[in-house]
């Protein structure tokens, strides 16, 4: 085997490691030059974690967590697909996501802004797709919070995701965010994206995803690293 | 040629832990994985990796989150690829935060992976996520007394010889058992290898 099985990181669409506008990157992004890996086993085997690793609730950010009622805020259905570059679906790929309420506000102990937090909501979820790489979550519409990265800053709306896909190279941490939102142009981390790149990371809002008297829709699709030769097998 | 452009990646951010650390942080969310990579039916010889990641002043980074990924003792992968398997004990996935230890380390409490594919020597998948970095980054920890093996392996011996300390885990004998070390230094003149893999 002289090529690698899976596609190399495209630095066209991914952010570098020192994007000085987002100031906690030039202390902690690696300076040296990547070393190129021919990958091995491996690089082409990676965790796996079927349908049994999840729950049903684990995909209802709304039921997840509940007290004593529902929690607050725009309720939203997230769906979408998880293809390769080819545009392959891929299946029992586990998903997971994370966000701050519908105030802005993160479960987490350090977060410290001064919106409330809310007893119905903690903002964990997961699932893992299915035959046709589909994924679905319920949620409430993630409100934007402010960070301390420069006077004034605000996060946009967004959703942490992160994906394994069928190896340890197809990984993948991101975040999703919507359409329409303002502060994207004004955010160092969306803005640290290629702008060739960016607005793959923005959902769509779908009317037919909508669930009429109950949720918002949004689509978003996620490309991992494909594969640069067909497997000899299957 | 790829018709579909990669989704690019951003950062985990400082706020990960109640949705993919939670139960080491003390939320009320199952976790899929944690720093204990073994059962007690798992087979091979135990060990404990530590470290910390140090950031380009060489503080320890309190929110980074560490993954790992391993073949058990006889160097098997629990993945269809690798057509060997591996025993049902042993899942070979690991992660942690470094937010929870007051020494801000990474604990892994597994087993010394066999040689993978009969050509690599002993060696752990690393992946280093945290707030401050958009893309995360891929290194790999090689074991300080397989120095043969290590000599041979042709992913090791791809890094220039004066890097090539970066990716050696030191092996301690502690009254609770083999614990190799490794810092992952994220810049500076001891910076870590990391690989385009
Ligand atoms: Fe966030």
């Amino acid at each position: 085997m002289t090529q690698n099985p899976f596609t190399p990181r495209d630095w066209g669409s991914h952010p570098p490691y020192v994007h000085p506008p987002y100031k906690s990157t030039p202390l902690r992004g690696p300076t040296k030059p990547l070393i190129p890996l021919r990958q091995t086993l491996s690089e082409l085997t990676g965790p796996v974690y079927g349908h049994e690793c999840v729950g049903k609730a684990d995909a209802d950010l709304t039921r997840n967590a509940r007290r004593n009622g529902e929690p607050l805020g725009e309720r939203i259905v997230v769906t979408g697909r998880v293809l390769d570059e080819d545009g392959r679906p891929q299946p029992n790929t586990l998903v997971e996501i994370w966000q701050a309420n519908a105030a802005g506000r993160y479960v987490h102990k350090t977060d410290q802004h001064d919106a409330p937090l809310d007893p119905n909501f903690l903002g964990g979820g997961r699932c893992v797709t299915d035959n046709e790489g589909r994924y679905r979550f319920y949620s409430v519409k993630p409100g934007a919070y402010p960070w301390g990265n420069h006077h004034n800053a605000w996060r946009p709306n967004h959703i942490h995701f992160s994906l394994f896909g069928p190896s340890f190279v197809t990984r993948l941490v991101t975040q999703m965010y919507f359409p329409g939102d303002p502060l994207l142009d004004l955010d160092p981390i969306y803005q640290g994206t290629p702008a060739a790149a960016r607005e793959r990371l923005i959902s769509r809002f779908s009317i037919e995803v909508t669930e009429p008297a109950f949720a918002l829709g949004y689509e978003f699709d996620f490309v991992l690293r494909g594969r640069l030769q067909t497997p000899v097998e299957g | 040629m790829a018709k579909l452009g990669q989704t690019p990646s951003q950062t985990v951010g400082p706020y990960f832990a109640y949705g993919l650390t939670p139960e080491q942080y003390g939320y009320d969310l199952a976790s899929i994985a944690s720093g204990t990579l073994t059962r007690s039916d798992t087979e091979g010889d135990r060990i404990r990796i530590e470290g910390r990641v140090l950031d380009g002043e060489g503080n320890p980074v309190t929110d980074a989150m560490i993954e790992i990924w391993q073949a058990d003792a006889a160097g098997r992968y629990a993945h269809p690829a690798d057509p060997r398997g591996s025993n049902a004990t042993f899942k070979g996935f690991g992660r942690v935060g470094t937010g929870t230890d007051p020494e801000a380390r990474f604990i892994f409490d597994t087993v010394k992976p066999g040689s993978v594919d009969g050509m690599q020597a002993p060696h752990v998948n690393v992946v280093v996520f945290m707030r401050g970095m958009l893309v995360h980054a891929f290194t790999r920890l090689y074991f300080s007394d397989e120095a043969a093996a290590n000599a041979g392996d042709p992913v090791l011996q791809s890094v220039p010889a004066d890097r090539r300390g970066t990716l050696i885990a030191g092996r301690h004998v502690t009254p609770t058992g083999v614990v190799y070390r490794f810092d992952i230094h994220m810049q500076g003149a001891e910076e870590t290898v990391f690989f385009d893999a």
